[in-house]
């Protein structure tokens, strides 16, 4: 049985007076094994935050069906196993870290004493002690964002579903999350976090699903999606004239009076190589280049019709919408 | 009572409770209350009857302003500052969350007006007028009236902006207020369609004026124990016709 499983899952949303409809999510299909640490990944707009809000019913989806642990998600038992970290938290400022995490405990149906001692454990597991008794107006972004992750973490929870958790976070921070996201899967839970930081994601998920325009285009297995995406070489060569390299090969970047020719094969390497000796040119480095989670979310980026990024509206606007739309409303 | 039901009660009591506004308004209310003095020895006339009415209507007002103001900025608050997401995504029904708000706004009410009966009450008594019960009687009655108003403003601030759920909620307030001159009016409406159109708008409209025995208890005049029973048992059935309606609307609301 998965931990999470969406299939076909469809949401607009009309503007309010015009309505008209914008297809935000066009048949949304990924599955989460348990255990597992899930990579949700997709530019602005892309409709990560919808999906999420979809599976914990914050919003009704039009078509398609959310299984957690196999159960419809739309029940609200189905919710008593998950923690969620929502995009941007924002807490109730007049209550203290250790009053709030009270108060989200009540919300599940826990023992009174296992609530305490967790409650406990939590704030030092998130490097909030010390700060528990301050009221949360006086927090800072990512102290709020710590509490977040405490009050997902209170019911100790199977599956955790993270929106964009690493926004906000100094770089001391993001490595406490990812040290503290890695032994969450070391206990077996299962980790669901969207972001479009890719070396957040390059650094610890099992699997990643890349979502464009409201859909599902890639999903896999990090190191497949890495390996079966073709490597190249670069070769960097100087003492040698352009019109000398062009004869050798065609294609190539000049940067700081050096060439750079890009070459997908090994064999390649080999002719190109010791043409340029021949010409008595140098050979500077020859790099083998991999193809990072980077290029690979480029790559689908590019086979989209390319869009003007600056047209989003404050980029919300995302690729789901016809451009034109940005403007009008 | 489910543990979620009385967390968010008591977090929206909580919330009223770690409010400024909340005091000033219970501080004011208690004031002018006791400035009832005053104007009852500016004017002519039976000196405590005057303190009662002026004592009572300052109580009166300040609790129904505090009821829709709370009523409306406790539950819009939790909506456009997203913390109703983190309730909603938790084991809890949209059914408890609104049984949650009311109950905590309810204890809210019950503290402002606590407060503010009592200090009353005794004023009365130091004053001179004895320990009258009607005076109890009428915050009891009062109180159901603020139930009502507490529920509509949760009724309208469950789907609209704070703004337009003021306009509602005082206008319902202040129909509610004269709606029992109806019948006065009724006998001028000489097309039938339209007289059963406000007939059913008649029922439909809180009449709130059964809640006011403010004349009673000024006058000293005797109480109906069935009258007030049917007021009682009219806020009840009023009250939970309007949760229900507002669970039907809130279990539809998506929260984008
Ligand atoms: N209430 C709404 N009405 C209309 N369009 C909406 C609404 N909410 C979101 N959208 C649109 O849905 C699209 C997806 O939004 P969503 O918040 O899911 O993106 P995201 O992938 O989470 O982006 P980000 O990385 O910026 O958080 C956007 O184009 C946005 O403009
Ligand atoms: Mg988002």
């Amino acid at each position: 049985m998965k931990a999470l499983e969406i299939k076909g899952l469809k949401k607009s949303f009309r503007s309010n007076f015009l309505l008209r409809k914008y297809n935000i999510l066009k048949g949304i299909d990924l599955d989460v094994e348990k255990g597992e640490i899930y990579g949700f990944l997709g530019p602005n707009g892309a409709g990560k935050t919808t999906t999420i809000k979809c599976v914990m019913g914050l919003l009704a989806p039009d078509a398609g069906e959310i299984l957690v642990d196999g159960q419809p998600a739309r029940r609200t038992a189905a919710r008593q196993r998950i923690g969620f970290l929502p995009e941007n938290p924002y807490f109730y400022d007049y209550l203290t870290a250790r009053e709030f995490l009270f108060f989200s405990a009540s919300l599940f149906n826990l023992p009174a004493t296992e609530v305490k001692d967790r409650v406990a454990a939590l704030i030092h597991r998130v490097g909030l002690s010390g700060r528990e008794d301050l009221k949360l107006r006086k927090f800072s972004k990512g102290m709020i964002q710590r509490l977040g992750l405490a009050q997902a973490l209170v019911n100790d929870p199977d599956l955790l579903i993270l929106d964009e958790p690493f926004s906000g976070l100094d770089p001391v921070g993001r490595k406490d999350l990812r040290t503290l996201i890695l032994s969450l899967r070391e206990a077996g839970k299962t980790i669901f976090f969207s972001s479009h930081i890719l070396q957040d994601m390059e650094l610890m998920v099992d699997r990643v699903g890349i979502i464009l325009d409201g859909a599902i285009r890639r999903q896999g297995k990090l190191s497949e999606l890495i390996s079966r995406s073709t490597q190249y070489y670069e070769v960097v060569c100087d003492h040698i004239s352009a019109k000398e390299l062009s004869r050798i090969q065609p294609v190539f970047v000049r940067r700081d009076g050096q060439f750079i020719i890009t070459l997908a094969s090994d064999a390649d390497v080999n002719l190109v190589v010791e043409s340029i000796i021949h010409n008595s040119g140098r050979i500077v480095a020859v790099n083998p280049v991999k193809m990072t989670l980077e290029d690979i979310f480029f790559s689908e980026m590019a086979g989209e019709a390319f869009r003007d990024p600056t047209s989003r509206s404050g980029g919300t606007g995302g690729p789901g919408r016809p451009a034109a739309t940005g403007e009008k409303t | 009572m489910k543990p979620a039901v009385k967390g968010i009660a008591v977090n929206t009591f909580r919330e009223s409770a770690r409010n400024k506004m909340f005091y000033l308004l219970v501080f004011f209310g208690i004031l002018f209350a006791l400035s009832s003095k005053l104007v009852s020895f500016l004017t002519l006339g039976d000196a405590m009857k005057v303190l009662k009415d002026t004592g009572l209507a300052a109580i009166n007002f300040f609790c129904v302003l505090i009821a829709i103001f709370t009523g409306i900025n406790l539950v819009y608050k939790e909506i456009e500052k997203k913390t109703a997401y983190n309730i909603l995504s938790k084991p809890v029904s949209r059914d408890e969350f609104i049984i949650g708000k009311f109950l905590g706004l309810a204890l809210t009410m019950l503290t402002a007006l606590g407060a503010m009966a009592v200090i009353f009450f005794v004023f009365v008594a130091v004053s001179g007028g004895g320990f009258d019960l009607k005076i109890a009687v009428y915050f009891l009655m009062l109180y159901l009236e603020l139930l009502i108003i507490i529920a509509i403003s949760l009724l309208f601030s469950s789907f609209t902006t704070p703004i337009l759920s003021f306009i509602f909620t005082v206008s319902l307030y202040l129909i509610g207020q004269i709606i029992w001159t109806y019948n006065e009016f009724a006998k001028y409406l000489a097309i039938p369609l339209w007289r059963a159109f406000t007939q059913v708008l008649y029922y439909l409209l809180p009449n709130l004026n059964k809640f006011n025995i403010k004349s009673q208890v000024v006058m000293g005049t005797a109480l109906d124990p069935w009258a007030l029973l049917f007021s009682g048992l009219y806020a009840l059935g009023y009250v939970l016709a309007l949760l229900a309606l507002t669970i039907l609307v809130f279990r539809r609301r998506e929260f984008q």
